[in-house]
Order: structure tokens, then C-alpha cells, then sequence
């Protein structure tokens, strides 16, 4: 590894989410509380869903972790509140395929903003578990709710 | 070299460690030239492999001092040693048998592989799990021990070296007091069989197990050694070829030890390999291993301690403590600190090291790891703190 590929994961925009994330602490209301686990590291993330009809309404959580994952929570908070579910989850599926193309695809700023910058992370096998860890859990917990409403 | 021009600086020996040429040649040497299956093959080279494969038991036993080489027994790994004992205690009948209201005492800093077989043990006999905790400064908490230990305790399983604090345990202590209520105690010398002289007799281990990738051999191959009345006393473990003694349709009779607990066909090269390793060590000297060790270490905290905002877990005095020094870098977290590292060539490992419970004492949820061995040098400790320096700067905290 270089100090290109070192500073292509770190990204400016990655260090600053991380040292200010957004939207980060658990808030009420919510209707489904997830907690996910990375078993190989243990990083952690404990994230609220609240949902308003078929929109996003808010999403909280709490978290311990390293810049990616962290940086991760915050960009992702930014990209799905105050959108519509179905938007919001093919926002999910844009940066799931960013992340497991392993550095070839080239990411959409239009669709996933901040988000581009996880672009170098896809290139390290071993830190994509650490970038999908709280959207993975945002799913789970749009899931549960998705599904009580049924 | 490793990409970007770096020389390869390898701290995560306890993790695994790297390997001596004469055990790549012994084994790439019995690939070539002695391959057969071992105690079943009617010709000259399954004798070869035999005779290759049982005087690495002789090697092993001679390297831990077992009184007998019979006692040594061939496993996968550490893991399965500490399995194969909680598993046939499980099964054990008479003075060895585990039911409701008995207790297993283990320590808050064991290794995950020293914790859950126990726990698999307790739930599934109804006993219950006790274990010692640990001091602020990272040793046993031992002012409860005639509590804790007491005449309920049927085993005493614990570490001898900490993969994560480094700490030495009282091995040794603790088992005479084991062994006054009458327990059995078991030693995980995974982090200790690479860096100290071992004895198991004077270690005071009814049962000891360590693994071969740890100790400059080859992954595949781990040790349970066992006192010779405790391991006639367990039920086999696995069952199938070369355990047995005669095999009806009705019943089998079993094979005495060491066989009763290797079914199948083992780890053969892996063992000769193991046994070229142990060798090797003990060519250099365990004594001169354990000083190299401590004289590393000392070095290493010497330097960590020069780094801001760096905190060691685990004991600060090198006369105490193992090769492996867990710490925290204020700010940074060890996932980013072994990217930046790796990015300079510098290998170490970041997360709970399989010991959740003892950093979850500490009140961390991961560490950064540097762990030497016989090969590092103060040059690459050197490396290791210049290291920190940058990923501090590179992280801008300071």
C-alpha cells in the first residue's frame, strides 16, 4: 500500500464526518431499534428508525468504531432522512454496489454525495465491513418496521 | 518489501509466528522424500513417516519436560486441545464427572478459546461458571481465591501469559490451591509455550495445551499434554481409525493414550514440522528466547511510552509480562491506526484480540496490538514508534 492508496481511503470528507458526525445520539420517537456488530473488530452501532407514513422521518444512533465506520453512520443518516423508503433503500443499494466493486465501479456524487468518498475504501477488503456496517443496520431496522406495519 | 517500498516490520507474533528456514525444509524435505500415512502403512516409507511423525511427540515432550512422551497428544490447534477437555469432561464418569452445584473457574482475561468450551461445559451440566477478575494494573485479582476456589471447584482452567495484557500469571500458585480442594487445572500456554522455559510438572498443569503456529511452527498442529492418570480417566474424544483397540459391531475397546485421543489420520507433516520448530527453539534456548523477549519489551515500552496520548493496558513492568503490549492511542481508532501502520510496513493487529471480556474491563472496546518474538530487533521497534508519530500527525490529534 502507498501513501496515494492511504490517503484515497482517508478521504478529507471521511475525517470530517468523523470527527463531527451527523445526526449521531439515539432519539425518540422510533418504531424499530437494531444493534449490529462487526464480530471481527467489534465495532458497534445501536440505530433508531423512525418512520412518518412511507417517508424517513429520523434516524439515530449511537455508535463505537473506527473512522470508516463511524464517517459511514454520518454520511448515510445525511443521505436518508427526509427521503421516501424506496428512494432511501436505492440509495443503499447504490453504495452496497460501490463498496463491493472492489474499487471498479465509478460512484454517482448526483445519488450518493458525501458518499463518493467511500470510493477508496471498496480497494480494502478487510474495511468494507466497516463502511457497511450502519447502513446494514438501517436496513434491518427499516425491515422490522416495514414489516409491523404490514 | 512489501508495496510502497517499506521493509516488511512484523509485530504480530502472537497472533502467529513467522517461520525458521530448517522448518520449511524439514517439511517440504518430508513431503518430498518420506510421505505415508503414519502407524497403519505396511512399508518403508510409512515407517519413515512414522518414525518422522512420533519423534515429534518425542520432541514436543522433551520441550515442555513431560514425563512421559505418551502424554503428549497431537491436536489441531490450542482451540481443539481446551475443547477435547471440556467435551470429555463432559462425558467424564467418576471422580472426574461435572453435574449441578459443581463450579469451573476460569479469569477475565482468557482467550475466547478458554472461555466458551467452558461455558458449552457449565450450561450443558448444570454447574456454574465462576472466573477471577483482574486488578487495575492488569493482574488475577487473587485476594478471593479460597472463595472462589473452593471445594465445589472440579476445574481450574486459566492462561499462563495474556494474549492481550501480556501478563505472567502465578500458574504455579493457584494450582496448589487448586489442588488442595481437589480440582483439575488446565493451562493455556498458547502465549507462553513460544516465550518461556516450560515444565509442566512445575507449572503444576494436570492438563496443558499450546498450539505449533505460535512457537515458529506450522498452523494445523496444537499439543493437549496431560498427567497420565487424568488422560486414562477422560473418554476418548473423537471417534474413528487409530483411537481403537479392537472394533466390534456391538462395542470397541480403545487404544491407550495417545491414541485414544487422535482419530484419524493426523497432521503428519504438520507435526514433523512442529517438531523441527520446537528443536529449533530450544537450539537457541528458551532461556536466552525469554530474555531477548524481555529485553524487547522493556524496549518497546520505553519507546510507547514517549508517544502522547498512548496508553498501555496490561502491566508497565517487563520482568512481568509477556511479549504481546496491547495500548490505545487517544483519539485514533486501532483499526485506523494499523491502516496507517500497514501503510508504512508495520503489521499489527487491531480489534478485541479474542478477549472481549478482558478489554470490556478496561472499559475499551478494541486495542492496538504489537507483539514481538526471537526475531525483532530494537530497529523495528524504532519503526513502530515513528509509526505512531506519523498516524498521529496523519490524523491530526496533538
Amino acid at each position: 500500500m502507498t501513501n496515494q492508496d492511504l490517503d484515497a481511503l482517508y478521504q478529507e470528507i471521511i475525517l470530517d464526518h468523523y470527527k463531527h458526525p451527523h445526526h449521531k445520539g439515539l432519539r425518540e420517537p422510533f418504531e424499530a431499534e437494531v444493534h449490529h456488530v462487526n464480530p471481527t473488530c467489534g465495532d458497534e452501532v445501536t440505530l433508531r428508525v423512525h418512520l412518518d407514513g412511507d417517508v424517513v422521518s429520523d434516524v439515530s444512533y449511537d455508535s463505537v468504531g473506527c473512522s470508516i465506520s463511524q464517517a459511514s453512520a454520518s454520511v448515510m443518516t445525511d443521505l436518508v432522512i427526509g427521503r421516501k423508503v424506496d428512494e432511501a433503500l436505492a440509495i443503499h443499494e447504490e453504495f452496497l454496489t460501490l463498496m463491493q466493486g472492489r474499487g471498479s465501479v465509478e460512484p454517482d456524487e448526483d445519488v450518493l454525495e458525501d458518499g463518493i468518498a467511500f470510493a477508496g475504501v471498496a480497494k480494502f477488503p478487510a474495511r468494507v465491513k466497516c463502511a457497511l456496517l450502519s447502513w446494514m443496520a438501517w436496513k434491518d431496522a427499516t425491515a422490522q418496521v416495514m414489516e409491523e406495519s404490514h | 518489501m512489501l508495496a510502497g517500498g517499506y521493509p516488511l516490520v512484523y509485530l504480530d507474533s502472537a497472533n502467529t509466528s513467522q517461520k525458521p528456514q530448517v522448518v520449511i525444509d524439514t517439511m517440504v524435505d518430508h513431503l518430498e522424500r518420506h510421505n505415508a500415512n503414519v502407524a497403519r502403512a505396511m512399508h518403508q516409507l510409512g515407517a519413515e513417516a512414522s518414525e518422522a511423525f512420533e519423534s515429534a511427540r518425542d520432541k514436543v515432550a522433551a520441550f515442555i519436560k513431560a514425563p512421559s512422551r505418551d502424554e503428549v497428544i497431537f491436536t489441531k490447534n490450542a482451540s481443539e486441545a481446551l475443547n477435547l477437555v471440556a467435551n470429555t469432561l463432559a462425558w467424564a464418569t467418576g471422580d472426574l464427572a461435572i453435574g449441578a452445584g459443581d463450579e469451573v473457574v476460569i479469569t477475565e482475561m482468557e482467550h475466547h478459546s478458554n472461555i466458551v468450551p467452558w461455558q458449552l461445559l457449565t450450561e450443558r451440566k448444570g454447574a456454574t461458571l465462576r472466573w477471577f477478575g483482574l486488578t487495575d494494573d492488569g493482574h488475577l485479582d487473587l485476594s478471593n481465591i479460597d472463595e472462589l476456589v473452593n471445594e465445589r471447584t472440579k476445574v481450574v482452567s486459566l492462561t499462563w501469559v495474556s494474549n492481550m495484557l501480556g501478563t505472567v500469571n502465578p500458574v504455579a500458585e493457584i494450582a496448589r490451591r487448586a489442588h488442595e480442594v481437589g480440582a483439575i487445572v488446565v493451562v493455556d500456554a498458547s502465549q507462553a509455550a513460544p516465550q518461556l522455559p516450560v515444565d509442566v510438572v512445575a507449572a503444576g498443569a494436570d492438563l496443558l495445551a499450546f498450539t505449533g503456529h505460535k512457537v515458529v511452527g506450522p498452523t494445523g498442529i496444537g499439543v493437549l499434554w496431560g498427567r497420565r492418570e487424568v488422560l486414562d480417566q477422560l473418554p476418548p474424544f473423537l471417534g474413528g481409525g487409530e483411537m481403537i483397540e479392537t472394533v466390534r459391531m456391538e462395542r470397541s475397546t480403545y487404544a491407550g493414550i495417545p491414541h485414544k485421543f487422535e482419530a484419524g489420520t493426523p497432521p503428519i507433516v504438520e507435526a514433523v514440522g512442529l517438531g523441527a520448530a520446537v528443536d529449533y527453539l530450544s537450539a537457541v534456548g528458551m532461556e536466552a528466547i525469554h530474555a531477548h523477549e524481555q529485553a524487547v519489551t522493556g524496549y518497546a515500552l520505553e519507546g510507547l511510552a514517549t508517544v502522547p496520548g498512548l496508553t498501555v493496558l496490561g502491566p508497565l513492568d517487563p520482568t512481568q509480562r509477556g511479549g504481546a503490549i496491547s495500548f490505545e492511542l487517544d483519539g485514533v481508532h486501532p483499526h485506523d491506526i494499523a491502516q496507517v501502520l500497514d501503510s508504512r510496513g508495520i503489521a499489527v493487529r487491531a480489534g478485541h484480540h479474542c478477549a472481549k471480556p478482558a478489554h470490556a474491563r478496561f472499559g475499551v472496546q478494541s486495542s492496538t496490538r504489537m507483539s514481538s518474538y526471537l526475531y525483532t530487533t530494537p530497529a523495528e521497534i524504532d519503526a513502530l514508534v515513528e509509526g505512531l508519530e506519523y498516524t498521529r500527525s496523519y490524523f491530526k490529534v496533538g
